[in-house]
C-alpha cells in the first residue's frame, strides 16, 4: 500500500517537471501546426491570403503528376542519401568503436565539429568545392582524371554529396552506441564457432547492431526528406525536394492552402513509414 | 596412441615488454581433463588464446594430432572454446546458439536438429531450447556455453574460468558435473582456473603456471603432496612453512636446525647437503596435536601453544603459535561429536613423521 502511494506521490512529481517544456511545446508547436492543418484544408484568396472556407482541393491538387514528381524524387534523395550514409558510416562508427578507448573521444569529437560552423555557412563552402572553377575539379583536372571541367554544381549529384555530408554524423553516432556495446567476446565466439570473418558480421555484428542501424537510417531519412538548404543552394532550381516545394508554395507563389497541404504530407509520410516498420515488429528506434 | 592430443612447443607470447607465455610446453593426451592452474596475471588465459587462435605465438609452435596450427584461422581450428562470461549470442535462442557452429559447417538441418536436442538432454536443458539466454540463471548460461562447444565434437575443448561466476555450491555441483560430462563424450579438456580446489576436483592432470611459465605438471594427488617448487606448495591448498638449514644427511633421512626448535627429522630431498637452506612444508591435515609431551612414535614433537581455535562443522581449525614467528594451521576432522577439543591458550604438542613433510630448496 505504501508503495503505490509512494509511487502516486513521485508520478505528481513528474508531471510538474513535465508542465514547463508541456507549455512551450504546445504554445510554439502543436498551436501552430493545427494552424497549419486548418490551412491545409483552406483556400487560396485572390491575393495570396486565406479563404476559411473548408475544401479538400488543395490535397487533390497534390496528385498532380509534376507534384507527385517531386515527392517521388525527393523520397529517392532521401534513401539514396540514407542508404550511402550507411555505406560510409559502419565501417567509420565500428572502427571508433573498437578503436582504443582513449582514442574514441577524439575521433567522436572529430565528426561532430562539423557542427561547430554554421550549416549555411558550410554549404556556401560546398559551392566553392563544387564549382566549374572549383577545388574538385582543378583536382580532378591536375591529376588527370578530367580534361574540362564537369559539371558538378546545381546537379542532383551536388545535392547526394551535400546530403550524405550533412547527415552522416546522424548515422555514425546511433551505430557508434550500438557497436560499442557489442561484447568482443561474442566476435571470438563466433569465430571460434567456425564463422569466417564476413558470416561474423552478417550473423553476429549486424542483428546485436540493429536498433543502432534503424535509429541511424532514421535520424538521416527523415530530416534528408524534408532538406530544404542542400537542395536549394546545391541543386539550383532545376533540383526541387518537397522541402522547396513547400517553401516556394509559400513564399513565392503565396498557396499556403497548398503548401500546408503538402506539409501535411510529407509528415503523413513519415509517420506511416514508422507505423509501418514497428508494425513489422521491429524494436522501439527511438 | 602415444601421439599426444595436443601439445605446445616451447611458446613464447610477449604483450608489449611483458612475456606473458615464456617457452611453454607442455602436451595433453587425447581423452584427458587438463588444468591449468596459476593466479591471475600467470599467463593461463594467454596460453588458452593462443591454443583458440585469437593470439598468435611470437615463438614455438602448437600442434593438434601432430598438425601445426601457425597458419590455421580460429574458425577452422578443431577447437572450441567456453569462454568466462559464456560470450552466449543474445540476438539467438538456447538452440540457435547451440546450433551456430554447426550451422557454420554447414550440416544438414535434421542433424543439427538431432544434435542440438542430445546436447540439450546433456546438459540438463531439455525444454529450454526456445528461451533467449537473458531468461536465463548464471548456471543454465554456464550450461548452454558448454554444449555449444561440446555439440561441435571439438578436438580439443578450452574452458576459461568455466565455473568462475556461479556461487560455491552451484560451483560444487558443476565439478562433479563437468568431469561426468567429459568422461561421457571422453572429449580433450584443457581447463583455465586460479581456483585449485576445481582444478585438483575436475582433472587428470594439473598444470601449475606462474610468469608465463609451467612449474610442475602431474596428477592432482602428486601436486598436492609432492610439490616441487615452494610456489607450488603454497599456491595448492594450505601450507605450513617452516625454514631451516640442513645439519646432516643420513641415508633417504635428513636433520633439518632451525631456530627456537628442536632438530627436525625429514625425507632428504635429492641432490640435499649439509649447509643448505631449505623449507619444510606440512599440510594441515597430516600434523597431530596432543596435550602430553611425550614422543610417542612420531619422528618430530615441537611444543606450541593454541593461538585460535575456529569450529567448521566437518573439522576443528587450529591456529597453533610455535614461537614468537611462526603461526600454523592444523585440521582435524569432527569424527566423533565429543570428542576433546583444544581451548585457545592450552599448551599442546605437534607431531608428525619425517615422511608426511616435504623439503623444498629456498
Amino acid at each position: 500500500m505504501t508503495g503505490s502511494l509512494a509511487s502516486r506521490a513521485g508520478v505528481r512529481q513528474a508531471g510538474w517537471l513535465l508542465a514547463p517544456a508541456l507549455v512551450w511545446m504546445g504554445l510554439f508547436f502543436v498551436l501552430p501546426l493545427l494552424i497549419v492543418l486548418l490551412i491545409s484544408f483552406a483556400s487560396r484568396g485572390a491575393y495570396g491570403g486565406v479563404e476559411w472556407t473548408f475544401t479538400l482541393v488543395n490535397y487533390r491538387d497534390l496528385a498532380d503528376p509534376l507534384y507527385l514528381w517531386i515527392y517521388l524524387r525527393s523520397c529517392a534523395f532521401a534513401l539514396a542519401t540514407t542508404g550511402l550514409c550507411l555505406c560510409l558510416g559502419f565501417p567509420l562508427a565500428y572502427y571508433i568503436a573498437r578503436a582504443p578507448a582513449r582514442w574514441q573521444g577524439l575521433w567522436l569529437m572529430l565528426v561532430l565539429v562539423p557542427f561547430w560552423t554554421n550549416f549555411l555557412v558550410r554549404t556556401y563552402a560546398w559551392m566553392n568545392v563544387l564549382r566549374a572553377d572549383g577545388l574538385l575539379n582543378r583536382l580532378l583536372i591536375a591529376t588527370g582524371f578530367i580534361s574540362e571541367p564537369v559539371e558538378i554544381l546545381y546537379t542532383d549529384l551536388a545535392v547526394l554529396i551535400g546530403l550524405v555530408y550533412g547527415y552522416l554524423p546522424f548515422m555514425v553516432l546511433p551505430l557508434y552506441a550500438a557497436l560499442e556495446r557489442i561484447d568482443r567476446s561474442l566476435i571470438e565466439a563466433a569465430r571460434d564457432l567456425y564463422a569466417s570473418g564476413w558470416t561474423v558480421f552478417t550473423r553476429v555484428i549486424v542483428p546485436l547492431a540493429k536498433p543502432g542501424i534503424i535509429a541511424g537510417c532514421l535520424l538521416v531519412f527523415i530530416p534528408s526528406l524534408g532538406a530544404y538548404i542542400t537542395p536549394d543552394l546545391l541543386g539550383g532550381a532545376r533540383s526541387m525536394m518537397i522541402g522547396n516545394f513547400i517553401q516556394h508554395e509559400y513564399l513565392v507563389v503565396r498557396d499556403w492552402p497548398l503548401g500546408s497541404a503538402a506539409s501535411f504530407v510529407l509528415m503523413a509520410m513519415v509517420l506511416v513509414g514508422m507505423w509501418g516498420y514497428q508494425r513489422t515488429g521491429g524494436e522501439r528506434p527511438l | 596412441m602415444n601421439q599426444p592430443g595436443i601439445e605446445l612447443r616451447e611458446v613464447v607470447k610477449r604483450h608489449g615488454s611483458t612475456v606473458a607465455v615464456d617457452h611453454l610446453s607442455f602436451s595433453v593426451r587425447r581423452g584427458e581433463f587438463f588444468s591449468i592452474l596459476g593466479p591471475s596475471g600467470s599467463g593461463k588465459t594467454t596460453t588458452l588464446r593462443l591454443i583458440a587462435g585469437f593470439e598468435h605465438p611470437d615463438q614455438g609452435d602448437i600442434l593438434i594430432d601432430g598438425q601445426s596450427l601457425r597458419d590455421v584461422p580460429p574458425n577452422l581450428r578443431p577447437v572450441n572454446m567456453v569462454f568466462q562470461h559464456y560470450a552466449l549470442f543474445p540476438h539467438l535462442t538456447v538452440s540457435g546458439n547451440i546450433a551456430f557452429g554447426l550451422e557454420m559447417r554447414g550440416i544438414v538441418r535434421a542433424e543439427i536438429r538431432s544434435r542440438v536436442s542430445t546436447a540439450l538432454d546433456m546438459v540438463r536443458l531439455a525444454g529450454m531450447g526456445d528461451r533467449l539466454p537473458a531468461q536465463l540463471s548464471g548456471g543454465e548460461q554456464q550450461r548452454v556455453a558448454l554444449a555449444r562447444a561440446l555439440v561441435n565434437r571439438p578436438a580439443v575443448l578450452l574452458l576459461d574460468e568455466p565455473l568462475g561466476a556461479l556461487d560455491q555450491q552451484l560451483r560444487q555441483e558443476m565439478q562433479v558435473e563437468l568431469k561426468t560430462i567429459q568422461e561421457q563424450v571422453g572429449l580433450t579438456f584443457i581447463c583455465v582456473t586460479h581456483h585449485q580446489e576445481e582444478a585438483l576436483t575436475m582433472s587428470d592432470r594439473v598444470a601449475v603456471m606462474d610468469h608465463g611459465r609451467v612449474l610442475q605438471v602431474g596428477a592432482p594427488q602428486e601436486i598436492y603432496t609432492a610439490p616441487a617448487s615452494l610456489f607450488v606448495a603454497e599456491f595448492i591448498g594450505l601450507s605450513n612453512r617452516l625454514d631451516g638449514r640442513i645439519a646432516a644427511v643420513e641415508g633417504t633421512r635428513c636433520r633439518i636446525e632451525a631456530p627456537g626448535l628442536p632438530i627436525i627429522q625429514a625425507d632428504a630431498p635429492a641432490g640435499a647437503g649439509p649447509g643448505r637452506a631449505v623449507s619444510v612444508v606440512l599440510r594441515p591435515e597430516r600434523l597431530h596435536m596432543s596435550q602430553q609431551a611425550a614422543p610417542n612414535g612420531f619422528d618430530n614433537v615441537v611444543p606450541a601453544r593454541v593461538a585460535k581455535a575456529v569450529y567448521n562443522g566437518h573439522e576443528m581449525q587450529y591456529q597453533l603459535r610455535i614461537d614468537e614467528r611462526l603461526l600454523w594451521t592444523v585440521r582435524v576432522p569432527n569424527a566423533d561429536g565429543g570428542q576433546k577439543r583444544f581451548l585457545p591458550g592450552d599448551t599442546v604438542s605437534v607431531r608428525w613423521n619425517a615422511d608426511e613433510s616435504v623439503v623444498l630448496a629456498q
